[in-house]
């Protein structure tokens, strides 16, 4: 899709652009489900709420989660990978050693580990296994192939401010690149709205298996995220509107606008819950949809990824996080993010970014080779993402040519550290790091086998496990799924 | 053309005025040689450069007295890439700097007689970033501007080929070819529909024989209307004379059939673009003689007129005797360099060498400049890259870069970013 259609290629890029970010707060999400209306209210509010139970729908607190995952695992036995060179984040690499899967989990890893009897033998030959990739910016289902008008459905272009609508409402899951990107290694995608907009809404997490509906594909137990976007495209698409924003202080404006707003919004109801766990009379607050994605936000909740390209701009954001009390989980794009390296590992911010797209517009024109391997060295959270549906089947490429970038600049870069990028640090600017992302015992068995190292163009994944279920298979036909869109196609070319 | 307002390049130019190394005798020594041309591969041997141009090559070519050695320690030797179709040092900021964007025409005027030419900014600080990336040559070729209004003329222009070397000319060849957009993009420009596309085209083709024809008559103004500018029809004489070739942007299989099938009623000496079903008829597209100009990355159905993409059309095309090209995407799109696209496809089942052929020896035929470029053969521009590996892998990079015979830095504005904030020092980086 680079090169043709520029029309597309600007909304691939406008949609970009959100942030992913580190240590925050797992939702709530399970603990509040079907909870009474006043449980917010704190101790005591039991013995009043008999009455004060509003009717479905009009509580935001009774249910955070009304759109659930129904994701189940593909079959799987135990598999053990034998004669494997083990690549995972934070551990040195085993030049021969076995993995272990079996329900679904890592259950064993090492030189010296013997497989458990019965289970399926996998001999790698010397091949490499690495974790699945994770891509924490990605339009897939969203802006789908093909990439038709009808199914345009990444940006709501309408409003600076539309914390309201969810991305998990637009994917089609029929969309072939998902398959594509299972190809690649990908077993977790971000999905997130695009960067039209101030607030561009909830990005959802999915796992990479082929399903009829996006709820069958939903990670489970992951964070919601709120999609933010600084910069020229917001100012853009509503200047030329002749709307605010216009400008870079008109982007400022607007979100202080809005977090003023959500503080509101909690304080109204906070104040209704108050009243009514004393009993008095209180008239609950209007439910608003776009006031509660933002103040989850303030909750803690839900996560920030900020789509933002320049040093300087990263840093207003940062201030505007400290003004109303939110963390910021990751920068998207974040093209300057070398420029203010400490910062953002004292703040704790990700840096999701590329190694080779740089300089389509001013916001970019800084961008480097060398991002992600400068960050690294200075102690942030570094990661990789494609925010395109070619460059997400080959994000071990783009790894590659940033641990190259960062080694021809001295940082001594180590492959560990660099598989990291595409791994466990795009999982911790998900909030989703203890459960995938690397290689240990008790994650989630989300694998791949790759055909030579990883760091080579010439590899491609010969197997990948999803929950240890065998998702792609390169060589099996019966392993790779396929969309219905693809179903009766007369010139269908190849599996990629 | 010397279009370099924008504050920043002014400074560059002016605090570091590129110092033009001088063309001299050399001998690159010890090295892996991938000629591309006739000596093939060698795996030990040497090239000799001399006065811009390559004098001698083979495992035991002898070294001139006085000749400046590199030795290239075993290192692995190729002709410089060549980028094709791409804008490169006609566009600096793609979105939201449109002042910078000459790639593109608009005008009611002129479509075919545009001419990339005269866009050409060597002062482009994207040239020495598409350097480092091994590219000593590039095909810039013209694309269809998003601003066409009530238009039925489909070409996007004329293509240029540029070396990248330093100095204020970089044209290499002008005329190399004349760009045309069909398929779903074409229909849209022609009228709505690709059927409209092609008895719009055989038209224009027709119009432009009765011009060449009737040349005094059209400036008496007796002859019929044409679809076309005088501009235009002028830029078309030698493309229907089949002398220059005519690059289609072209999809699906049923349009590139009806493309060769026009090809061949016309005599049209034709180029195919894109191409991405071309795998499905590749006995026809060998036949025919007509060479293609692939994306390495598309697999997907992007459109409805791709629907049979895949990352093994080059291999198909290759295996079927096709010459194939693999495209150089935009720099500020992730295309820094062809390489790795061409690595990719040697993934997919493309031998190592047509793929290193596909970014050197086969664009410099498609184009019509390998007489000068595109492999290490006497008498040829002494374009050539030194590798720290394989050249298609994204671990390697060029440890040296000659163009025209002289050796060029490997420096870019990039790096001036990188080595600024990797150094801080007490004061701001501004003055580093």
């Amino acid at each position: 899709m680079r090169r043709f259609v520029v029309v597309l290629v600007s909304a691939a890029t406008m949609a970009c652009a959100t942030g992913c970010a580190t240590q925050m707060p797992a939702p709530k999400t399970q603990a509040a489900k079907s909870k009474p209306a006043a449980a917010g209210a704190g101790a005591g509010a039991e013995k009043n709420n008999e009455a004060k139970v509003l009717p479905p729908g009009l509580d935001p607190s009774t249910n955070l989660d009304p759109y659930p995952s129904t994701y189940r695992p593909l079959p799987s036995g135990t598999t053990a990978i034998v004669n494997a060179r083990i690549l995972s984040p934070g551990a040195l690499e085993i030049a021969q050693g076995v993995l272990v899967m079996n329900g679904g989990k890592i259950t064993a890893i090492g030189a010296d580990v013997k497989p458990p009897p019965g289970a399926t033998i996998i001999d790698a030959h010397g091949r490499v296994v690495t974790p699945g990739i994770i891509d924490p910016h990605s339009h897939l289902g969203v802006y789908p192939s093909p990439g038709v008008e009808a199914m345009s459905d990444g940006n709501e272009a309408t409003d600076p401010n539309t914390a309201q609508v969810w991305a998990e409402h637009s994917v089609w899951p029929q969309d072939p690149g998902f398959a594509h990107a299972l190809a690649g290694g990908v077993t977790t995608l971000e999905i997130l709205p695009g960067s039209a907009n101030l607030f561009g809404g909830r990005s959802v997490v999915l796992k990479n298996v082929a399903a009829t509906t996006v709820q069958a594909m939903k990670f489970p137990g992951a964070p919601y995220d709120l999609k933010m976007a600084c910069g020229e495209n917001p100012k853009r698409v509503y200047g030329g509107k002749g709307r605010s924003p216009s400008t870079n202080m008109g982007n400022v404006a607007g979100y202080r606008a809005a977090w003023i707003a959500a503080r509101d919004y909690q304080r109204k109801w906070d104040d209704y819950r108050a009243k009514a766990a004393k009993g008095e009379k209180a008239d609950a607050p209007l439910r608003n949809l776009q006031m509660d994605t933002l103040s989850g936000v303030l909750r803690g909740e839900i996560r920030i990824q900020n789509h933002c390209y320049r040093a300087d701009e990263m840093a207003q954001m940062i201030d505007i996080s400290h003004e109303f009390g939110f963390h910021i989980a990751a920068f998207h794009h974040a093209s300057e993010s070398y420029k203010i390296a400490d910062l953002l590992r004292r703040e704790g911010v990700c840096s999701v970014t590329w190694a080779e797209w740089w300089g389509f517009k001013m916001e970019s024109f800084d961008g480097i080779e060398e991002n992600v391997a400068m960050l690294q060295r200075a102690g942030a959270c570094a990661t990789l993402s494609s925010d395109d549906e070619n460059l997400v089947q080959h994000l071990n490429v783009e790894a590659a040519l940033a641990m190259a970038a960062g080694n021809r600049a001295g940082l001594n870069i180590t492959r560990p550290e660099a598989i990291g990028w595409i791994t466990l640090n795009p999982a911790k600017a998900l909030g989703i790091d203890t459960k995938t992302g690397s290689l240990e015992v008790g994650k989630m068995a989300d694998v791949v086998l790759w055909s030579a190292d990883p760091f080579s163009v010439y590899a491609i994944p010969e197997q990948v496990y999803i929950d240890g279920g065998l998702a792609w298979d390169a060589h099996d036909p019966g392993h790779q799924p396929k969309s219905d869109f693809m179903l009766g196609q007369p010139a269908v070319g190849g599996q990629r | 053309m010397v279009r370099l307002l924008a504050p920043v390049l002014v400074m560059l130019a002016i605090a570091a005025p590129p110092a033009i190394a001088r063309a001299q005798t050399l001998a690159i020594t010890n090295a892996h040689i991938y000629s591309m041309g006739s000596s093939g591969e060698i795996a030990s041997g040497v090239v000799v450069v001399s006065s811009g141009r390559i004098t001698a090559i083979g495992a035991s070519a002898r070294i001139p007295d006085g000749a400046r050695i590199i030795d290239a320690h075993g290192g692995v030797v190729t002709p410089g890439l060549l980028a094709t179709n791409t804008p490169l040092s006609t566009v600096e900021i793609a979105e939201g700097v449109e002042e910078t964007n000459d790639n593109a025409t608009a005008s009611s005027v002129i479509s075919a007689a545009f001419d990339v030419q005269y866009a050409v900014n060597p002062n482009s600080v994207l040239i020495p970033i598409a350097r480092l990336g091994g590219v000593t040559d590039a095909v810039i070729t013209p694309t269809l501007s998003g601003r066409h209004e009530r238009k039925n003329m489909i070409f996007a222009g004329q293509a240029a080929v540029i070396h990248l070397g330093q100095g204020p000319d970089l044209l290499e060849k002008t005329h190399a070819g004349m760009v045309l957009v069909m398929g779903e993009d074409g229909a849209r420009i022609a009228g709505g529909s690709r059927a409209a596309e092609f008895v719009l085209l055989s038209g224009l083709v027709e119009d432009v024989r009765a011009y060449a024809h009737n040349l005094a008559n059209y400036d008496l103004g007796h002859s019929r209307a044409y679809g076309l500018s005088r501009q235009d029809l002028e830029a078309l004489i030698p493309v229907v004379e089949g002398r220059e070739p005519l690059m289609i942007s072209v999809h699906r299989a049923a349009d590139i059939r009806q493309v060769l099938r026009l090809a061949k009623e016309q005599k049209l000496k034709i180029i195919l673009e894109g191409a991405e079903e071309a795998w499905s008829l590749a006995p026809e597209i060998a036949a025919a003689q007509v060479p293609v100009l692939l994306s390495g990355y598309a697999d997907l159905p992007q459109s409805f007129d791709m629907i049979g993409s895949t990352l093994e059309n080059a291999a198909r095309l290759n295996a079927a005797g096709v010459l194939i090209g693999i495209e150089n995407p935009p720099i500020y799109e992730g295309g820094r360099t062809p390489r790795i696209d061409a690595g990719r496809a040697v993934a997919h089942g493309l031998p190592f060498a047509a793929a290193l052929a596909s970014i050197t020896i086969n664009p410099a035929k498609i184009w019509g400049v390998a007489d000068r470029i595109g492999s290490l053969e006497p008498g040829k521009d002494a374009d050539i890259v030194i590798w720290s590996g394989d050249p298609l892998e994204p671990l390697s990079a060029p440890t040296a870069i000659m163009i025209k015979g002289v050796e060029q830095p490997l420096r870019s504005r990039d790096l001036d970013l990188r080595d600024r904030y990797l150094h801080p020092t007490d004061l701001p980086p501004a003055y580093h």
